[in-house]
């Protein structure tokens, strides 16, 4: 689809606005807003120079922010209009729900084949009876792997001869690569001018940007070759309905994100209210918010979300009539188990702050404020809301990791994501039964795998450097 | 010390009622039996005569919190909530949607549960230990530097993929062990447990080394252990003799919590690897939607994870003597 396609479908659709498209973009926003803080408070930006100076931190920002430009871009979900019948007649939309993404990726997502093909395959890789007619005139039925429908459409039809197959191949990669760098090229030209104009000292923290600049090269240039291998082949292969693999793990992001991100909105107001307020007041208080956490984390934690999502299925199947389009239908599932996922989750951050609110209460600060006969709202807001920030902040990075791990192992259990939506965890489910295929499937689960270690990962190495930047205890170790 | 774990004991109850009264709510009161009905009758079969048989079977067609109309006790105890989620608490689990006893269920599979569970217990925390021990000898190095990214490595990967993989590659690829089943005789049972057990242990090793050897590195900044050097041991003396000692004390108390746990079982692990344990019993029934064993697996759960409370606190007097319980 070219751009200028893309902005009149755009213009002439109907938006729909999903619940956690809607919870996506406002904590966007709300990451936008800290952003413009931290930049302003001189404190709080040397603690994330600080931050940024460890290269593992840069790496992992980059690629974290990359995958959540994607996942914003699937976020936009719109129904085409129909084509009319008659000229007077009133427009209608269709029922299919798609994101800006899926029209980017509209060749990858429409090229369907008709079931397994291994990655950059032109044959299927079933075999299927094929009449042969031989010289002599007689007919045999023969079971041979056909030619694909979409991958490899411009060789002749027959066997490919090798030569022709790793020339277009090379070809492709060494174009899309090249295409790659010269976008990455132009827009890191563009970076440096802004930077001189911007920046009176444009020597500050060189090493960190180089490393952004290494990142931003190494993911053009490999997005470079999935594009230009797209045109031609399906560079993970297709999966058992014959769809493009890269396109279901593209998907997946926007999935693992929300999983990871939205639960947070729960888990911080409860945790933080409940957690301060139980080290603060300390008596009755305290005993009440931590009758109510060992309550919660005593029941555990897989079963509380499975009977949950029981629950809530029991109740969306019982009410089709709730949801215009099988879309929404999957997303306020999916809402609902981030709900439930960030109802479970928060005792850990609610007994970690009340311990630090313990402590801090005694504190000269805190003392002096009370003296002075500052409420305990203001007290606990403007005094000890601010000192355990570094806390929760960390807190949140590690929950991230842990939730997108989550959210494979529920969906395996039957008590994630909606079947009818794109996730890792479903991906593995999928892939355990064709790992026993001859041969072998293995490029779905390999696909998931890689993507799924790259945004672990990412979030863990992250968490780290930020405990070591923020965290003075960590102060002088490793 | 004996009213001490009374009280423990007490406390522990209102909290059971809690985790009781949050299942109920979820099982009855989000959902009302006839919407259970519907889902285990299935689309074909709901009328409304069979929605009643079933909760008529099911003793579900009681009223939630007051039968007004008993007389009496009759009032309480003739209602869905005494019956269902007050039996609870004598071991009175009731029968699964295909009739069979749960708490003789139970019985049955705790044994292949622990059978999985215990190894991969005892062999991952030996074996994390001593890496983090490892790692902490060689601190400051750039074996300390790549065992920790090995660590994080290890933690981003899902238990999946080890599950996965190592079914895939040693038993379907080297055929050295059988993908999946388990056999009770004990001669037979180890060649199914190993690769569950392996599997399971490699899994945890990431996530424990790190935090283990974070806790060595807190106590190997403390006082005490310059003392030691000061005194001319040897760096080795210390951290054997010092540090493992009273690094132990947190990690102790950390594990002590999960050893009741143990009974419930690895979900992932017994499910993937077709073991008759717990863990696996709760994946069925939650696949099935199967109400009565969920409701039984989360009362024995917390009642395991209170026990493990109970339990740490109790060996925190154990392994540290400046602690004493009143």
């Amino acid at each position: 689809m070219t751009i200028n396609e893309l902005f009149s479908t755009l213009s002439q659709s109907l938006w729909v606005w999903l619940a956690t498209d809607v919870l996506l973009w406002v904590l966007f926003v709300l990451f936008l807003f800290s952003v413009v803080v931290i930049v302003r408070s001189p404190l709080q930006r040397a603690v994330w120079q600080k931050v940024f100076r460890q290269r593992l931190a840069v790496v992992s920002t980059v690629l974290l922010a990359i995958a959540a430009s994607f996942a914003l871009l699937d976020s936009i979900h719109l129904r085409e209009p129909l084509p009319r019948l008659t000229p007077e007649a009133s427009v209608r939309y269709s029922v299919e729900v798609n994101s800006v993404l899926d029209l980017i990726l509209t060749d990858l997502r429409k090229n369907h084949e008709k079931t397994y093909s291994a990655p950059l395959a032109v044959n299927l890789a079933a075999l299927e009876p094929v009449t042969v007619s031989m010289p002599d005139g007689a007919v045999e039925v023969r079971r041979e792997a056909p030619r694909l429908k979409v991958a490899g459409s411009i060789f002749p039809p027959g066997p490919v001869d090798d030569t022709t197959y790793w020339l277009d191949v090379l070809q492709r990669v060494s174009l899309g690569a090249l295409g790659g760098a010269l976008l990455f090229a132009l827009l890191w030209l563009g970076c440096l001018m802004a930077r001189r104009v911007l920046t009176s000292n444009p020597q500050s923290n060189r090493v960190a940007w180089r490393w952004v600049g290494l990142t931003l090269g190494v993911v053009f240039i490999t997005g470079g070759v999935f594009t230009g291998l797209s045109t031609n082949f399906h560079v993970f292969g297709t999966d058992k309905v014959g769809q493009d693999v890269l396109y279901q793990v593209l998907k997946s992001l926007r999935t693992a994100l929300v999983i990871g991100l939205v639960p947070t909105l729960v888990t911080l107001p409860l945790g933080i209210a409940l957690g301060l307020s139980a080290g603060y007041f300390r008596g009755k208080v305290d005993d009440v918010i931590q009758y109510i956490y060992t309550t919660v984390s005593a029941v555990p934690g897989v079963l509380l979300i499975a009977a949950s999502v029981l629950s809530i299925q029991v109740m969306i199947d019982n009410h089709p009539e709730w949801f215009a389009t099988a879309v929404e239908r999957g997303d306020i599932r999916l809402l609902a188990l981030c709900i439930i996922l960030g109802m479970t989750s928060w005792t850990g951050i609610a007994r970690l702050l009340r311990g630090e609110a313990l402590k801090m209460r005694e504190y000269d600060y805190v003392q002096a404020a009370r003296a002075f006969g500052v409420g305990a709202g203001q007290i606990l807001l403007r005094h000890v809301l601010p000192n355990v920030f570094p806390i929760i902040l960390i807190t949140l990075v590690m929950e991230f990791s842990s939730l997108v791990l989550a959210e494979a192992v529920l969906s395996y259990i039957g008590i994630g994501v909606d079947p009818t939506m794109f996730s890792f965890g479903l991906m593995i489910n999928n892939a355990r039964m064709e790992l026993s295929r001859d041969p072998v499937v293995w490029w779905s689960l390999t696909a998931a795998f890689l993507f799924m270690v790259i945004l672990v990962l990412a979030a863990n190495l992250l968490a780290d450097a930020v405990r070591d930047a923020l965290d003075p205890r960590s102060e002088g170790q490793s | 010390m004996f009213a001490y774990i009374l009280r423990r004991v007490l406390y522990a109850i209102p909290i059971l009622i809690g985790v009781n009264l949050i299942t109920f709510a979820l099982f009855f009161m989000v959902n009302s039996p006839d919407d259970m009905a519907r889902m285990q009758l299935g689309v074909k079969r709901v009328t409304p005569e069979a929605i009643q048989q079933w909760k008529a079977e099911r003793g579900y067609d009681k009223p939630l919190f007051l039968n007004e109309a008993s007389t009496g006790v009759a009032q309480v105890t003739d209602t869905i909530f005494y019956s269902k989620s007050l039996t609870l608490f004598a071991g009175e689990f009731g029968r699964s949607e295909d009739g069979r006893e749960i708490g003789r269920e139970i019985r049955e599979r705790m044994g292949p549960s622990l059978a999985i569970a215990i190894p991969t217990f005892l062999v991952g925390l030996g074996l994390t230990v001593s890496l983090a021990l490892f790692l902490v000898l060689f601190r400051g190095t750039w074996l300390d530097r790549t065992g920790v990214v090995l660590c994080v490595g290890l933690m981003s990967i899902s238990s999946l993929f080890f599950i996965i993989g190592g079914q895939f590659i040693f038993a379907r690829m080297l055929q050295l062990v059988p993908i999946s089943g388990y056999e009770s005789n004990p001669l037979v049972a180890w060649h199914f447990l190993i690769l569950p057990v392996t599997v399971a242990v490699v899994a945890g090793i990431g996530g424990s080394t790190r935090w283990y050897r974070t806790l060595f590195l807190e106590e190997i900044g403390k006082d005490y252990v310059r003392t030691a050097r000061a005194k001319g041991l040897s760096d080795t003396a210390v951290l054997f003799r010092h540090v493992l000692r009273n690094g132990l004390i947190p990690i102790l108390t950390g594990v002590v919590v999960v050893i009741p746990t143990l009974f419930m079982g690895s979900l992932l692990i017994e499910s993937f690897f077709g073991i008759p344990g717990l863990g696996s019993y709760t994946i069925d029934a939650i696949a099935a939607q199967d109400f009565a064993v969920v409701r039984a697996m989360v009362f024995l759960g917390s009642v395991l994870y209170l026990l493990g409370l109970i339990l740490t606190d109790l060996s925190y007097t154990l392994v540290d003597p400046r602690i004493r319980l009143k």
